[in-house]
């Protein structure tokens, strides 16, 4: 049956595939190049007003970092075929259910954080289940899901504490084993022979401004990579890109569709638990209003990094350098000087931008093939 | 007698108030191609689909080994050597060959143990591949997206991966409907030889001579009820096109094709005596011009002959 062409290892119908239309057809090339182009931007913009010294990149990278923690996660939904508005509201809640055991009752922060963790795992189930046995779609679903949890985080801080706020988490950190990998920074000893050798700037005691890494940056770095990872490579990749391309096919080929799905929004809820314990940690409070929007933002993310809203298809890499010119723009903003008014403004552009150049070249590249 | 290898009975299926089984049995044997023919919404999808675990019956019991089983989805059907090519081939457009190929059976090729347990992507290719080729279909590039193939390389995809992990039960809905001659045969032999393997094939097709060539048994269905089961020597093929399609209709079409004939037959005719009209016109027109040319001629070699003395 074989014909010569196969039996020689070639077919006269395929055109040489060179690395370079490979990487053309990837979900992430588009924005790979918008971050770039961004990066050209504030360059030339804001080149010599601090943004590209040691502690602006670390600031921008932060800020970027804290968003792709969600973006992974809602890329991997997305590309498993549904959504979670319910981030945001997930942030804020798990900030008030770590904060208020902690800080009120004098639970040990450790106990806190798990139990945190417990209940981001029980609420992706329940938005999981729910989207599952009903069948309705997940942008409904977890939309009640948004306001629940907003709304329990509001009634139960007041309710408990009188306050919108829960401050003096800086107290119980002191000593407890779960908090560095949350709140602490890495590659202090790197920053500092940066400093000693007078390439990145320091204090006039000699410490460098950028003392380390911060872990939210390193959550990102592993998430990502986790996720490209499981995508790429492992039979809960293939069942997610299943999924979200035809859940009905998928299904009766074998794959256990509810269960992925659930997992899914488990692992997104789990994702904003990290952003939340990240952000809670390093600022010392929590806050009843952390996290708004964030559920659009990671969306945003997932879509520049080249996730269709369709499902299916994306890419975990696509999503970080999603993030990655959310917090660029961000931050570039506040270098540039420009009132901040200006941000959403500016960035929604951007973002349009971005989101066109992005469809630009993934027609392009679906034609190269 | 030997126990049937996997067998319906007294099975029915309700969709709300759409009635797509009623009281159907079937046994199925290892070794035999078990042919499930009839018209458009007979219910044959319906049948396999139970079979296979997507739907369960509303009531009437599965067996396998002679054994009750309740399959809970397609996967636990699949754990037990059941596959099947659905007639909407269940492929996921946007992802390659090689992922659709294995999607859903990962753990067959996948290698390192514990987190690092991962697939095997350059074993899991050269498969697809190989199997593709000895379907009849070269495949240019495994890591194509299925959404870009033609639509009988895709049912070869469907087809390639069922025979692949079909283990026990082989069950094709449709499968030769976009093929080519040269694949349609490959499947039929395909079929054959699953049934030298001890296979049970369950082969859906309205294609009387793909049945009739590999077919040891054949059930009718009609309107969600079987019309009976039958031995390749109890019947002929005429009388089995004949309940594919029921009797009726087939006569009504005979007629109707006799009666194009004849249409056909009279215009041809009416054609014929209008062309050579037209081809006795075009002749005298002909004769005309020449006739017309050759005074012309003489006129002006006239004309000619009374200037010279001039
Ligand atoms: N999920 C469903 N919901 C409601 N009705 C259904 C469903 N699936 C099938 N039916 C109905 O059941 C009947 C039998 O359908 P089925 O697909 O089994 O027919 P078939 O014999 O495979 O036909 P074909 O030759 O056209 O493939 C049809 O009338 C169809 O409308
Ligand atoms: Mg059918």
């Amino acid at each position: 049956m074989t014909t010569a062409t196969s039996a020689a290892g070639r077919d006269e119908r395929l055109r040489e595939t060179t690395w370079l239309r490979r990487l053309f057809s990837r979900p992430e090339l588009g924005s790979v190049a918008g971050f770039v182009l961004v990066l050209l931007f504030f360059a030339v913009v804001a080149g010599d007003s601090g943004m590209f010294s040691a502690l602006g990149i670390i600031n921008f990278l932060e800020v970027s970092a804290q968003l792709g923690i969600i973006a992974v996660a809602a890329a991997m939904l997305m590309i498993g075929g549904e959504f979670d508005l319910s981030v945001g509201s997930m942030i804020g809640f798990a900030g008030i259910v770590v904060a208020l055991p902690a800080v009120e009752w004098g639970w040990p922060l450790w106990l806190c954080i798990l139990l945190a963790f417990g209940v981001a795992l029980l609420v992706g189930l329940v938005n999981g289940t729910i989207v599952m046995r009903t069948g309705l779609p997940s942008f409904i679903v977890t939309l009640g899901g948004l306001f629940i949890l907003r709304g329990l985080t509001l009634g139960l801080t007041r309710l408990l504490t009188g306050r919108t706020q829960i401050p003096g988490l800086r107290d119980v950190m002191a000593g407890d084993p779960l908090a560095p990998l949350f709140a602490g920074k890495v590659g202090q000893g790197l920053m500092q022979w940066l400093a000693d050798m007078g390439w990145i700037a320091a204090r006039a005691d000699g410490t460098p401004l950028a003392q380390g890494i911060p872990m939210s940056i390193v959550w990102w770095l592993v998430l990502t990579a986790l996720a490209t990872w499981v995508l790429l490579r492992t039979r809960l990749g293939n069942w997610i890109f299943a999924c979200g391309g035809d859940p009905n096919a998928a299904r009766n080929v074998g794959v256990p569709v509810a269960r992925v799905k659930t997992g899914l929004f488990m692992f997104t809820a789990v994702a904003a638990t990290i952003f939340a314990l990240v952000q809670t940690l390093s600022v010392g409070s929590a806050d009843v209003l952390r996290g708004q929007l964030k559920e659009f933002e990671a969306i945003i993310a997932s879509v520049i990094g080249g996730c269709l809203l369709t499902g299916g298809y994306g890419s975990a890499i696509g999503a970080t350098f999603g993030a990655l010119i959310f917090g660029t723009v961000q931050m570039g903003i506040f270098y540039t000087g420009v009132n901040t008014d200006w941000f959403k403004v500016f960035l929604g552009v951007m973002m349009l931008v971005a989101v066109l150049f992005n469809n630009y070249v993934r027609r392009k590249a679906t034609e190269a093939r | 007698m030997t126990t049937p290898l996997i067998e319906v009975r007294n099975v029915s299926k309700h969709f709300g108030s759409v009635i797509a089984l009623e009281g159907v049995s079937m046994q199925v044997y290892a070794g035999e191609v078990h042919c499930l023919l009839g018209d458009n919404g007979a219910g044959k999808s319906t049948l396999i689909k139970t079979l296979s675990g997507v739907h369960k019956p509303t009531r009437g019991e599965i067996l396998l080994d002679g054994r009750p089983v309740v399959f809970e989805s397609p996967r636990d059907a699949l754990d037990r050597g059941i596959a099947t090519v659905y007639q909407d081939l269940a492929l996921i457009p946007l992802m390659s060959i090689t992922r659709n190929f294995f999607m859903g059976r990962e753990h067959v090729v996948t290698k390192g143990r514990g987190l690092f347990r991962r697939l095997d992507v350059k074993k899991a290719n050269a498969i697809a591949r190989e199997e593709m080729a000895r379907i009849g279909i070269d495949v240019r590039d495994p890591s194509q997206a299925v959404g870009t193939l033609s639509g009988g390389e895709r049912q070869c995809v469907a087809i390639a991966r069922a025979v692949y992990f079909g283990a026990r039960v082989l069950i094709l809905d449709e499968p030769t409907s976009a093929l080519g001659v040269k694949q349609a045969s490959v499947v039929l032999r395909y079929i054959a030889q699953a049934r030298a393997r001890e296979l049970g094939v369950i082969f859906i097709t309205h294609n009387v001579h793909h049945a009739w060539a590999v077919g040891d048994r054949f059930t009718v269905l009609n309107r969600g009820r079987t019309l009976g089961t039958f031995r390749k020597e109890e019947i002929t093929r005429e009388q089995l096109l004949e309940m594919m399609a029921g009797g009726r209709e087939l006569e009504e079409l005979s007629a109707e094709l006799a009666e194009f004939a004849r249409a056909d037959a009279a215009r041809a005719q009416r054609e014929a005596a209008v062309e050579a009209e037209v081809a006795a016109e075009l002749q005298q027109e002909l004769e005309e011009t020449r006739h017309f040319a050759e005074e012309e001629r003489a006129l002006h070699r006239q004309r000619r002959q009374s200037q010279v003395p001039e």
